[in-house]
């Protein structure tokens, strides 16, 4: 059975299964029905020009695992920020680990959206929040919608800082033959607050893995949203990566998306400004090589005056990899007064490599800032020589200068373990030993 | 120590070096002075193994050895050091960590252990003082933002920590104000020993008033047309480079 087929006659057996009240029920219903009149998008949905899906939408994916599977914390501890004390929610094959997990509800809740879908004293909140930033018209988030069950729900209530970073993590082990997984986030920042979210995919052996996850992020008046996307999985890991933020006046919302591993990445990533003042941060870097493809699919719509926006998108690509840079500024009439920056910057290690950068500007307001620059090139040949002439080897060189060429991105990470972490990772990439962490 | 033969290097079809001959013993200084565009940092470049040049014809060795079919960094392990005349931005990869590889590499090359992260600092210490150079600075990403003063000095610094056996100064002096190159000077004498060589680089004979050189070659056209004491650099900077031109067109 095709895999739309299946999911189609999985979703009434699905709602059945679990406990919803009516105006989820039309939501979910509304989103099938979305989902089964466009079905997976395609190369000819201009979206989707440079990403194809068809490859893998062939594996005979499960889409519920048959059981519940456990993991010991000594086999996944490096995928954690394990050197700081964090808040944990912990998903294996879609399913909640408790065992792995720390969740809160002590001044913030931070715990599961199953049971915010379904206890009564969230539903306000749900009602409130849930699917409205999400958009109703792409299929692959339509379809998150409908199956939406699982994931992390976070709430941070007005002038509150939350204490740690959370990290939400979501492992598969593989047990299944080809596992797909839908998760999906819900993160509501109050007025005046501040909080640093890390989510991470991870698979723990080769079966192959879908992932289509979408993730509302809610920021009140002056709030503050750091967000960080650790992309490092294993060859055979695809994900499809959703992700809608609204941003109330006077916030800053930054994401931050590391894509340095899987088979096939796309991240769609959505700001909505309903407010003066506020500032949004989208960075990433990407390193892939061997048959990799990374997708970064931006939408900034400046909406009100005063507003700003900063991209920075470093990518380097090895081998027969791929990349698409798509990232869309949108400053409608009221807007103006707009600032929004926008670049992306490519380096091409190989002849075999390819990368799609396409900026869009569509302005209708007068009176604003934009810019947007994209580059592609090689590695600096003089710089290298450089390096090469004070003893640093080819491999090693070629290392620091990959390194460099990301720093502005790195240097923009507010946690010091994870900027660690990822310039280990960097590091463990290049296969190079510097004798000093950079 | 140093000895180039016959050395002809072109770049796409064009040549630039057309039969160099040079000979640098250790202990010595040499000064190669020229023209803009005679060769001078094609020269260098090609010394310190820059891949963009093709040596045509001819050969470079170092103590005997043939360095023509080692890499750049190969060179930089026997101890060739080339002081850049434009140094490369690093951001993120402190001066610190810079040299830290840098010689780890080295040593690593010539098979002996890491330095002792404690040696290390009582070494950059040492040298940073040489130079006059501010701690504060060493915690910086390599030459991003620095003025081309600090660029040099840095270049010098680089020099002090590596140790090499030949150093060669391209257009160090340039960008630097008086104050500035007196220091680099300075810097640059007291690693003088008789167990290294250097070659100084220079448009202009100011910087040799400083680091005086055993011997002075002019280079002109891809070619040394003159070579003397220190004396030649004094007539030429009284003279002037069309001296060498008309007499070389005479």
């Amino acid at each position: 059975m095709e895999l739309k087929e299946k999911l189609l006659s999985s979703f009434m057996a699905f709602e059945e299964r679990i406990d919803v009240h009516s105006e989820l029920h039309d939501v979910r219903t509304a989103a099938i029905k979305n989902f089964e009149d466009k079905g997976f998008p395609t190369k000819k949905d201009e979206a989707w020009k440079y990403t194809s899906l068809n490859a893998i939408l062939k594996n005979d994916f499960t889409v519920f695992p048959k059981e519940e599977n456990a993991v010991e914390f000594n086999h996944v501890k490096k995928y954690f920020l394990h050197e700081i004390d964090t808040y944990k929610v912990v998903f294996i094959d879609g399913v909640f680990s408790s065992h792995l997990s720390s969740t809160t509800h002590e001044g913030i809740d931070v715990c599961l959206m199953s049971s915010a879908l379904t206890k009564p004293k969230y539903k306000m909140i749900i009602d409130t929040y849930f699917n409205q930033i999400a958009s109703k018209d792409e299929s692959l988030t339509s379809l998150n919608t409908a199956f939406a069950n699982e994931g992390a729900y976070i709430n941070i209530p007005k002038s509150k800082v939350a204490d740690k970073p959370i990290e939400i993590m979501y492992f598969s082990t593989g047990n299944e033959v080809a596992l797909m997984v839908q998760p999906r986030n819900l993160v509501i920042v109050g007025e005046n607050s501040h909080v640093q979210i890390i989510e991470r995919h991870q698979s723990l052996n080769e079966n192959p893995v879908l992932t289509n996850s979408v993730t509302e992020i809610f920021a009140q008046k002056r709030a503050i949203v750091d967000y960080y996307k650790i992309q490092n999985d294993t060859l055979e890991a695809n994900l499809i990566d959703n992700t809608y933020v609204s941003q109330q006046k006077e916030s800053h919302v930054s994401v931050h998306t590391f894509s340095f591993g899987g088979n096939l990445t796309r991240n769609n990533l959505n700001f909505y400004h309903f407010g003066e003042r506020l500032t949004s941060t989208l960075n990433g870097i990407t390193i892939i090589g061997e048959k990799q493809h990374v997708d970064h699919y931006t939408l900034v719509k400046h909406s009100a005056p005063n507003c700003e926006s900063f991209q920075d998108y470093k990518g380097i690509y090895a081998d027969r990899s791929t990349g698409v840079f798509n990232g869309k500024v949108y400053v409608e009439k009221d807007a103006q007064k707009t600032n929004a920056f926008q670049k992306s910057n490519n380096i091409l290690l190989s002849d075999k490599a390819t990368i799609n950068a396409k900026p869009q500007l569509e302005i209708f307001a007068d009176d604003v800032k934009c810019s947007h620059g994209c580059t592609v090139g090689q590695l600096d040949e003089t710089a290298m020589f450089y390096m090469q002439q004070r003893g640093i080897p080819k491999k090693e060189a070629k290392a620091l200068l990959m390194y460099a060429f990301s720093n502005a991105v790195i240097e923009n990470i507010k946690i010091p373990e994870l900027k660690k972490r990822i310039t280990t990772i960097i590091a463990n990439k290049l296969g190079v030993k510097l004798g000093f962490d950079l | 120590m140093l000895s180039i033969k016959n050395l002809h290097a072109s770049i796409g079809d064009k040549e630039i070096l057309k039969g160099i001959n040079l000979e640098v013993k250790a202990g010595e200084i040499h000064a190669i002075m020229g023209p803009n565009g005679a060769g001078k940092s094609t020269l260098a470049s090609i010394i310190a193994g820059n891949e963009n040049y093709e040596v045509t014809e001819g050969e470079i060795s170092l103590d005997g050895e043939d360095l023509s079919e080692l890499a750049p960094e190969e060179r930089a392990h026997k101890g060739v050091f080339l002081s850049f005349q434009y140094p490369v931005e690093i951001p993120g990869v402190s001066v610190t960590n810079f040299m830290r590889t840098a010689i780890n590499e080295t040593r690593k090359a010539n098979g002996l252990e890491e330095m002792p992260a404690k040696d290390m600092l009582k070494v950059i210490r040492e040298k940073s003082e040489l130079l006059e150079i501010d701690r504060k600075f060493l915690s910086r990403s390599l030459n991003e933002g620095f003025s081309g003063g600090e660029k040099k000095r840095n270049e010098i610094f680089q020099m002090a920590m590596l140790e090499p056996k030949l150093a060669i100064l391209d257009e160090t002096d340039s960008g630097l104000d008086i104050d500035a190159l007196r220091i680099v000077a300075n810097g640059v004498n007291k690693l003088k020993s008789d167990k290294n060589a250097i070659v100084v680089i220079t448009h202009y004979q100011r910087l040799l008033d400083y680091i005086v050189p055993d011997f002075v070659h002019v280079l002109y056209n891809g070619k040394i047309v003159k070579s003397g004491g220190k004396e030649l650099a004094h007539e030429l900077e009284e003279k002037g480079y069309d001296w060498i031109k008309q007499e070389q067109e005479a």
